[in-house]
């Protein structure tokens, strides 16, 4: 188990680089589809029109749309990771206060140190509900928070090893593409709202020109059918945006769990730590109020306590962002029981 | 002139491939070096905590002066073991650090008996400082003995074996746990809380 991610640990970090510029790909050319789109559409609805009309020849809203998605995935890639920070609330230690804090920095440290990585800066984020999350772009920029509830519950070793599973995301770069995909899901969700209020403005008052103008004016005219094909397309993209951006962020969180498990377990040699952790993460079943959807699949464990994510396969496979915790607790009970088979030693029990 | 053709590309193969093996093995060498150095840095935070959480108890055991001394003399050998660090002198230092291990142990011991003692928050600090500094050297330790452990494997294995020469590589040695005695107890629990 362990040789195993310790021998994939490259082509997961090169994996996850290479999804990460797919998705700020996409991204980026998922606007440039709405912008486009609407101006092939508002093209073939003015096309038939009179010589005195105006004919959109000239793609202005697929190259601003373009220019807009650019700048969104690059700001968003910036400045994600404080994006993700700033939405929980958290607030830095810099100069531990308490026996806990100064507890917490010790223990990150000893497992930066487990990792071979740079110590990440450390956070508390304010909510009594037991949870801990990293963001970052690389191993040399990244962020490791707890919420005061885990600090509380959990005894030294169990942080430990949940600090273990946090930099496992970190080293392996999850963090990267995770970050991203929140920073582009929560600009997906934004301009959704945005956009859908500005289009419903737009048919209410029946104002002319802009993007509302385009597909209003399109109804209007003699429409071929290719353009509403095209337009019927071209709005249930906009519908189903905000769906499309979650289900990418669940898919891309589950399996990870797992393998940052095994990383955890690798660097404290004490899968049962994190066992017990995670179990006491589970029986406090009040969801964590101050991590809002768009960080939840950074989470180890989910903050929003849906149900889903007690089942494994069918529905759970599309909609939960994590492995059913069961599943991940017998996994390092197993990994634990190999430990000590390997050692020669059974449990007393 | 299709066979020299042939023949050049299997040659150029066979550089590539060398060339890459041969910066692996660089790589991995280096990254043992500095494991190595990240052990010695942990160390010296134990030699320099002692002191401290000597001076912290003294006053008040100052009928248990044997472990003390104990302490005292195993921190001190340590630090003469240390003063040459190299990966070839790693018995030597292993050894001296293990006898502190030990000594500190003991030591932890002694402290437990004295929950008044526990309880004044300097004693508590230190106390936490040296759990952290003794996770921190056997993390090190173990970081150390997995990356030596990748670049003795990549040594050994075929084809790479073959460019070991050249990239002077030679194996790592592993920093073991000689002591039977810290073998049966890995570690000593220090944490503050109370055992679940």
């Amino acid at each position: 188990m362990t040789d195993d991610t310790s021998l994939n640990l490259f082509q997961q970090q090169e994996a996850n680089r290479r999804r990460t510029v797919i998705l700020v790909i996409g991204f980026v050319l998922f606007f440039a589809w709405l912008g486009f789109g609407g101006d092939f559409i508002y093209y073939l609805a003015t096309a038939d029109a009179g010589p005195e009309t105006y004919h959109h020849t000239f793609p202005w809203f697929g190259l601003v749309m373009t220019a807009i998605g650019a700048g969104i995935a690059r700001y968003g890639f910036a400045t994600g990771p404080n994006k993700v920070l700033w939405s929980t609330g958290a607030r830095e230690v810099v100069d531990p206060a308490t026996d806990k804090e100064r507890q917490l920095v010790n223990v990150v440290e000893e497992m930066a140190i487990a990792a071979g990585i740079p110590r990440p800066r450390i956070w508390i984020v304010p909510d009594p509900d037991p949870n801990a999350f990293a963001t970052g772009l690389d191993q040399g920029h990244s962020h490791i928070a707890v919420t005061q509830g885990l600090l509380d519950l959990c005894s030294r070793d169990e942080l430990q090893a949940v600090i273990a599973h946090e930099l496992g995301h970190v080293k392996n770069l999850d963090v990267r593409l995770m970050t991203t995909l929140a920073a582009l899901v929560g600009a997906v969700a934004l301009m959704h709202d945005g956009m859908g209020r500005l289009m419903q403005g737009g048919l209410r008052v029946g104002g002319s020109g802009g993007g509302g103008g385009g597909s209003r004016g399109g109804k209007k005219g003699g429409l071929g059918q290719l353009a509403i094909i095209l337009l019927v397309l071209w709005v249930i993209t906009w519908i189903l945006a905000p769906l499309i951006s979650q289900f990418l962020a669940m898919a891309v969180s589950r399996k990870r769990e797992y393998l940052a498990d095994a990383m955890g377990a690798q660097f404290t040699r004490n899968p049962m730590a994190l066992a017990t952790a995670l179990q006491k993460i589970e029986s406090a079943d009040a969801p964590t109020s101050s991590i809002k959807r768009g960080a939840a699949h950074l989470c180890i464990a989910d903050p929003l306590g849906r149900r889903v994510n007690l089942h494994e396969g069918g529905l759970a496979n599309l909609f939960a962002t994590h492995p059913p915790m069961a599943a991940r607790i017998a996994r390092l009970k197993g990994m634990a029981y190999q430990r000590l088979k390997a050692e020669g030693q059974f449990p007393a029990t | 002139m299709g066979g020299t053709v042939i023949l050049l590309i299997i040659l150029a193969a066979v550089v590539l491939y060398g060339v890459s093996a041969y910066n692996g093995l660089i790589n991995l060498k280096n990254q043992t070096l500095n494991a190595f150095k990240q052990i010695d840095v942990q160390l010296k935070r134990r030699h320099d905590l002692i002191p401290n959480l000597v001076n912290a108890v003294k006053g008040a055991m100052d009928f248990e002066r044997q472990t003390l001394e104990a302490v005292i003399q195993a921190r001190n050998q340590a630090v003469a073991a240390g003063a040459n660090a190299a990966p070839g002198a790693m018995k030597q230092m292993a050894t001296a650090e293990n006898q502190l291990t030990a000594a500190l142990s003991r030591f932890n011991v002694v402290v437990e008996q004295y929950p008044q003692l526990k309880a004044t928050a300097n004693v508590g600090q230190l106390q936490e400082e040296l759990t952290s500094t003794e996770n921190r050297i056997s993390f090190s330790r173990q970081a150390y003995n997995d990356t030596a452990t990748q670049y003795n494997t990549r040594q050994q294995q075929f084809p790479t074996n073959l460019f070991a020469g050249i990239a002077k590589a030679s194996p790592a040695e592993l920093w073991e746990i000689t002591d039977e005695g810290e073998r049966a107890v890995p570690q000593v629990d220090l944490s503050m809380k109370p055992k679940a």
